[in-house]
């Protein structure tokens, strides 16, 4: 227990004195501004081209935007975010391997899952952070400009993507362990999400896999139903902790 | 009591055979050279013994206990120097040292006192700046510092001296020597002159294997023997005792040189040249060198 905080403190540190920490702030801070911004300027900017678009044809009347369309850019933008984020730490074990800072740890009698609790722990964490105060900048300017009430079930909807990118965290996690740098381990955590992806396409197995999360979106303009989703957040719980283990197993065989 | 054992330890690399059933033990006490060129499978043995590899064979114990790959039990009695030491760059000395001893279960007043105490001793009190602006040397005294922390009963370093200056390696070998009235030291290097002036045993690896091993005088009085060089003031007279006294190679006109001479070898010879009164402008013993041991160990 003391090795997991003392561990865990070190990655803090890390990523607080890499600038880690204030960068993903700072990108998260920026979507969350940014949702609300463009739904107040869409007017604006369709007015600025409503003369070029007039002469092709295109007849603009009036455009109205409300909280739904600040929320459609969220579930638009907050992929893009998740990916600098998982970008951000695709090194996060392959940078100790090759420089050989684990070594230390290790023979100083660090068990290697300590290593891997400490390293999700930390991502987890940060994601969470950075998530949730996205979210809240959008709610919060929404709220101020608009009305939420008219999107239903925005928190639940929120959740489900927050759980799609602890599922991907923790499956980020499992690649490090098996790939030695970072780049293999981008390309391993993108992989076998294109692959659930093209699964997904099949309307049969969708409901069953984490890809379907993002479509949470839908329950905001009350097309289907919380329960709809109950599979897929199962599903990616337990894939969570299914892939933990994987990659405390697979990281204790690993050569150091 | 042996607190390091490797019997028949056997790894290989694909096709390539590093390490070929070698066994060793190493005496509670004592300063450990463990010699060879580069390649030779120092570094292999080394992170064996600290379960980062798995042996294809044999068996390793450390302080009676076996080790057993990715598990780390046995490395509570074992301080451990890489190479290259690398440390996260972004804390400072102290910081990574509380780091260490945290990690290895040492309570706080102790991990201070620690924690200064090694400081003091490796001279990095006043580096008070993070680590990624530290030199090799400093990098290396810290190296030993975190090494040290937990009072291990086993220091391995591995090539503690070679990426240093000769400053550098004169403070690593006296941290070094001063650290072996507490804990036993093992040590891999190339640099033979090191080995001498620290080690009591030794062990030559060579393609894998050991080629030669045993205490440091008791190998060099088994192998090569001592020579004898003997420095005459006129070239006649080294011509006349060549002739007298076999075995000589000359060096040059006045300077004859014979091979694995002992003691009793040289009162002879004193006994020849005062019988025939030839006078010597010297006589000297020569001291078997570990390098002509290691060139005879690797064939060369």
């Amino acid at each position: 227990m003391r090795q997991l905080a003392a561990f865990t403190k070190k990655e803090f540190i890390e990523v607080w004195r890499t600038h880690k920490f204030m960068i993903l702030l700072i990108v998260f801070s920026l979507f969350g501004i940014m949702n609300p911004a463009i739904a107040k300027l869409t007017p604006w900017l369709m007015e600025q081209f409503a003369g070029t678009m007039e002469e092709s044809g295109l007849l603009i009347t009036e455009v109205t935007v409300n909280a739904m369309t600040s929320w459609t850019q969220f579930y638009k933008n907050i992929p893009m975010a998740l990916i600098v984020f998982l970008l951000m730490f695709s090194g996060i074990m392959a940078t100790e391997i090759h420089k050989g800072t684990l070594i230390n740890m290790i023979t100083k009698g660090l068990s290697r899952k300590t290593i891997i609790f400490a390293k999700t722990t930390v991502m987890i964490a940060l994601w969470t952070l950075n998530y949730w105060l996205c979210f809240a900048i959008t709610y919060a300017y929404n709220a101020y400009f608009w009305d939420n009430s008219i999107a239903k079930d925005v928190f639940f909807a929120a959740f489900c993507v927050y759980m799609l990118g602890v599922w991907l965290i923790s499956l980020l996690m499992l690649m490090s362990t098996i790939f030695t740098s970072a780049s293999a381990v981008t390309v391993g955590t993108g992989s076998v999400f294109f692959v659930l992806y093209l699964i997904g396409m099949l309307p049969k197995l969708k409901k069953y896999l984490p890809t379907k999360l993002p479509d949470a979106l839908n329950l905001l303009l009350g097309v289907g139903e919380k329960g709809d989703y109950a599979l897929s957040l199962g599903i990616a719980a337990c894939l969570v902790i299914i892939q933990l283990v994987a990659s405390v197993l697979i990281f204790n065989k690993k050569k150091i | 009591m042996n607190i390091l054992e490797l019997s028949h330890v056997s790894k290989s690399f694909g096709s390539k055979m590093v390490v070929d059933d070698i066994s060793f033990a190493v005496q509670e006490g004592s300063v450990f050279g463990f010699i060879g060129q580069n390649g030779a499978g120092k570094t292999t043995t080394m992170k064996m013994i600290l379960g980062l590899l798995q042996p294809d064979r044999g068996e390793i114990f450390v302080n009676g206990e076996k080790v057993s790959f990715g598990q780390n039990q046995t490395n509570q009695y074992i301080g451990y120097l890489p190479d290259v030491p690398e440390f996260y760059g972004f804390m400072t000395p102290k910081e990574y040292l509380f780091l260490c001893g945290e990690i290895t279960g040492l309570d706080k007043t102790s991990i201070c006192h620690r924690v200064d105490e090694l400081l003091e001793m490796v001279g990095l009190t006043e580096a008070d700046k993070r680590i990624q602006g530290f030199s090799r040397g400093m990098k290396q005294r810290l190296g030993i510092a975190q090494a040290l922390l937990h009072s291990p009963k086993l220091l391995i370093c591995d090539e503690p001296t070679s990426a240093l200056d000769p400053v550098g390696r004169k403070e690593i070998l006296d941290i070094l020597s001063n650290v072996k009235k507490e804990t036993t030291v093992v040590f891999s290097t190339h640099i033979l002159s090191d080995v001498e002036r620290i080690c009591e045993k030794i062990a030559f690896l060579h393609n894998g294997e050991i080629a030669l091993s045993g205490g440091l005088e008791e190998i060099k009085s088994i192998r090569g023997g001592s020579g004898l060089e003997l420095e005459f003031c006129k070239p006649e007279d080294a011509l006349q005792f060549a002739q007298m006294y076999s075995g000589a190679h000359c060096l040059n006109q006045v300077r004859l040189r014979y091979d694995k001479k002992k003691k009793d070898d040289v009162l002879e010879i004193m006994k020849i040249l005062t019988e025939h009164n030839i006078p010597i402008q010297r006589m000297e013993m020569l001291e078997p060198n570990l390098e002509d041991l290691f060139m005879e160990v690797v064939g060369k």
